[in-house]
Order: structure tokens, then sequence, then C-alpha cells
């Protein structure tokens, strides 16, 4: 099963249901934030604020919303060319005592969300992270898992999922590729 | 990037990368927590073959808010003293397994020598060599300069700038390093000294505006940033061996006061890379004004020296040649 999994309204239909999942998993938006990682983490993350501010129309998407950068803290630094490193964002009000939604388009091996919860621990202390994907692909090599996710798709480790978000790449598709045919 | 020489050889694109990395090191050490994790069990050896307190401590401070180990070999008191060659030091640190060596060394190439020799395979870091390069500090300066003065600053270089050297050009590596990049990173240089302290045939070049007073030069220029350099004592004056013919004199052509300051545009600010003459080069006046970013040019200092060292040190491991 090769091709375009996701087309644009599968995308939004999933993320429009992220957000209300996440809003019933923590009684409401008081102590949200929302961290994308980049990069395709970052509009996806700002796309579920908006959609949370349309349910609940106090919550300040602009504010509590954020990117991550997680180079730093990769375990793979040595085994791959130099990396640039990107900004960090975090709300002005900081992490401390907050419930962090970490944003990222694909989940595969775990290893991104490792280095996500160690950049975390540096930057403050929250009350709660949890985990949003669009896609989780399986191949876990750590034991990490999404609370919440768009769509699972299984996938062999030869393949390639790759996210397409209009901010970036002018359209929005999960694209499957690469698997033997 | 293997090795951070000097600055004559890095390119426009390797030199922006460098400052955005520093930005991006920067914000860090904003933050609560400023170590990172990311050198982790990698040895950065500090070789001083000179003293110098601040380049050491900054380049330490770099190393270890990255997390990697440092061991500091300072020519006091070791076998650097005892006449060992640099060859045999190096081979010493090869064996220790040093992953990226900082060098300080009075001798102008020292760090090139040691970064083609082969003796070892870590990264080479020139920290001064002679009256040759200091690349990190020239990085420092033009963080500075374009953190202020450049809108935006993410990606660019220091396009439109109008920067004043002013001092002892022919023995500053400083002002080496830093004309080399200022050039590439598309500044206009100016260059002010007396004719006995510039560099032999820098009058003639037609990329730079070269005055022999301070007053003829902010005359001649609307600066953007001025940048001071320090008066070696031992250049001074007295025997044969002096350069200008007395500090007072120095001073009235080239020092930088309150009027001098206040002929400069509103935005111009003002650079010393440490440590200053008071009084000499400067007068407290100016190193004290809201102009002065001399202080935050050290706390800039480590972020330029953890960008290099992230820079040099991730990524795969280059094939030995």
């Amino acid at each position: 099963m090769t091709g375009t999994i996701l087309g644009a309204p599968d995308i939004g239909r999933a993320l429009t249901r992220i957000a209300h999942e996440i809003l019933e998993r923590n009684e409401g938006h008081e102590s949200l934030v929302l961290l994308g990682i980049p990069t395709r983490g970052v509009p996806l993350a700002h796309r579920l604020a908006a959609r949370i501010a349309e349910v609940e129309p106090d919550f300040d998407a602009a504010a509590r919303c954020g990117e991550l950068d997680i180079t730093m803290y990769r375990d793979d630094l040595r085994s791959q060319p130099t990396r640039s490193i990107g900004p960090t964002t975090l709300p002005a009000a900081g992490i401390d005592g907050a419930t962090v939604v970490l944003v990222d388009d694909v989940l595969h091996t775990g290893r991104t969300i490792r280095a996500a919860l160690d950049a975390i621990k540096d930057e403050g202390r929250p009350t709660a992270v949890q985990l949003a994907v669009l896609v989780d692909r399986g191949h876990r090599e750590l034991p990490i898992r999404a609370d919440f996710v768009g769509k699972n798709i299984p996938t062999s480790r030869i393949e390639r999922v790759d996210v397409h978000v209009s901010d970036i790449d002018g359209d929005d598709a999960v694209i499957l590729s690469g698997g033997r045919s | 990037m293997k090795h951070l020489l000097g600055t004559q050889d890095l390119s426009r694109e390797d030199a922006t990368l460098i400052l955005d990395t520093t930005a991006q090191m920067a914000a860090t050490q904003e933050r609560e927590i400023r170590k990172l994790p990311t050198l982790r069990g990698r040895t950065v050896v500090n070789l001083f073959f000179e003293d110098s307190t601040r380049t050491r401590i900054s380049f330490e401070a770099a190393a270890k808010r990255l997390s990697a180990d440092v061991i500091n070999f300072s020519a006091k008191g070791s076998s650097l003293s005892k006449g060992e060659s640099l060859k045999d030091t190096a081979l010493t640190l090869q064996a220790m397994g040093a992953d990226a060596v900082v060098i300080r060394h009075w001798a102008s190439g020292a760090a090139d020598r040691l970064a083609q020799s082969g003796w070892m395979h870590g990264a080479v870091l020139n920290a001064g060599d002679g009256t040759h390069q200091h690349p990190t500090q020239a990085l420092l300066d033009a963080f500075t300069m374009r953190r202020h003065l450049v809108a935006d600053p993410d990606g660019k270089g220091l396009d439109g700038l109008t920067v004043a050297i002013v001092g002892d050009v022919l023995h500053s590596r400083v002002a080496g390093s830093n004309i080399a990049l200022l050039k590439t990173l598309g500044a206009n240089v100016v260059v002010v000294a007396p004719p006995t302290l510039l560099p032999f045939g820098m009058a003639a070049r037609e990329d730079i505006s070269v005055h022999y007073t301070l007053d003829d030069a902010l005359d001649a220029h609307d600066l953007d940033a001025i940048m001071m350099l320090r008066v070696q004592r031992e250049r001074m004056t007295g025997g044969g061996s002096g350069f200008f013919p007395s500090p007072e004199e120095y001073t009235r052509l080239f020092g930088l006061d309150r009027a001098r300051m206040d002929r400069m545009p509103e935005h111009a600010i003002i650079l010393h890379p440490g440590p200053m003459n008071r009084g000499l080069e400067i007068s407290a006046e100016a190193a004290d004004s809201p102009r002065s970013v001399i202080v935050e040019q050290v706390s800039n200092g480590v972020a330029v020296r953890m960008a290099s060292l992230y820079l040099l040190l991730s990524g795969e491991e280059a094939p030995s040649e």
C-alpha cells in the first residue's frame, strides 16, 4: 500500500479530533501549552492550537504555542552530517506547572521524543507532558507511546512516510513510499 | 569545516552558519539550566603556550556548557616549558584521545602546523597565533555587531555597515582576523593607526580606507561600529623599539573619548577585545557608556565558542586522510 494515505480533508479531520481529545483528556485548557518539534511539528501545533481556540474561545492560541528545537539533545549527532540548530521559542509564561503537549508529524523510533523530553527538562518543570502525532508508523526503539494519534499506519522499516504541510510544502498530505512493489 | 584556523579561509556561508548557530547557543545561555548534553563524552584540550585568561576560560566555559570534558594544558610548569616540541605534544594529546585542541601560541602559524601535520586526528581551533589570526574573537565581534546593527539578523551578514578598527593593526591578530571576516561579510573597513603600526601594503589596498588620526576617520565616515584595539605596553615607547613617541600623544590622536564618541552616529556601538587600558586607547566615559558593548562581547564569546565546538565536533567522523 503506497501512495497518498491521507489527503487534506483527512488531515483536517484528524487534527480536529485530536484537538477535542486534548481538551477532553485535560478537562479544559487552563494550563495547556503546545510545543511543536521542527520542522513539521511546528505548523501542526499551531493548527491544533487554532482548533482548540475554536472550541474554547478564551484559549489564546498564539500565546500558548511554541517550538522546541531538539538538535542538541539528539543521540545520533555523531552518525549524521552536522545539523544546524533551530530556534526554541516558548510561551512567555514559561512551561513550569503547565501541561505540555508535544506535537510532531511522525512517531517512529521514539528517539526524537526522547530528545524532546530531555530538552523540556532543561527548560522548566511542566506538570505533565503528553504527545500528539499525526502519524504513528510503529517500529519503536524506546518505551514511548503517543497520547493522541491522527492515524496509525503499519509500515515496514524500509518504507518512507512523508508528511506534507501546506505552510512548508504547499499541500497537506501523508505519503507512503519506498516499499517492496 | 574540520578546523577553525583563521577567518581568511572562511566562506560567507560558513561564517553565517557559525553566527546563526551562535544566536541559538546564546539563547540557551539565558535559561536557568545552561548546560547542554550535546558534546557529552568528547574531550577538548586547551593548549596554551601563551598566557591568556580570558580566552582560555571562555573556551573552557563553552566546552563545559556543552558537557565536553576539558583538559587545560598550559606552558607554565608543564613539559612544554621543558622544551618538548609541538609534535611530541600533539602525539601526546592524540594518545590521550583529544577530540579537539584549542591552541594559543606565540608563533604565527602554529595552529595551521598542528592542523596540517597529521600528528593528530582531532579538530584544531586557533585561539590566537602570534600576530596572525584569532578567529573566534573576530566571529564574536561580528556576532555582536550583527545583533545590534542588523534587523532580523538570522542568515544575514554585515552588508553595508562601516566599521573602524583603531590602533595597533600591525601586531594585532584581532585586527587581522576582523578585517578578513568583515570583508567576507560585506562590511566597509576603515583602519585608523599610526603609520608605524600598519602592516606593509595596507595603505595601498583599495578595499580598505586608511586614516592616520581618529579625527580624520570620524570626519570621513559615518561609522556604525568602532573597535578599539589594546595598546600593548611593550610596543609603546623607549629605546629603539618604540612605535610611537608617547602614550599621551597616542591618546590625543587615537584615543576614544566623550567628544569623539559624540561625533559618531547615534546608533554606533563601541567594541574592545579587552583587556582595556582605560585612559589610553579608550576613556572611562566611552568604555562605560550605553553604546559600549564590551561586556556583552565577553558573553557572546562563550556562545561563539560553543557554536564553533558544536560545528566542529558534531556530525560524522570525517574519514581520516
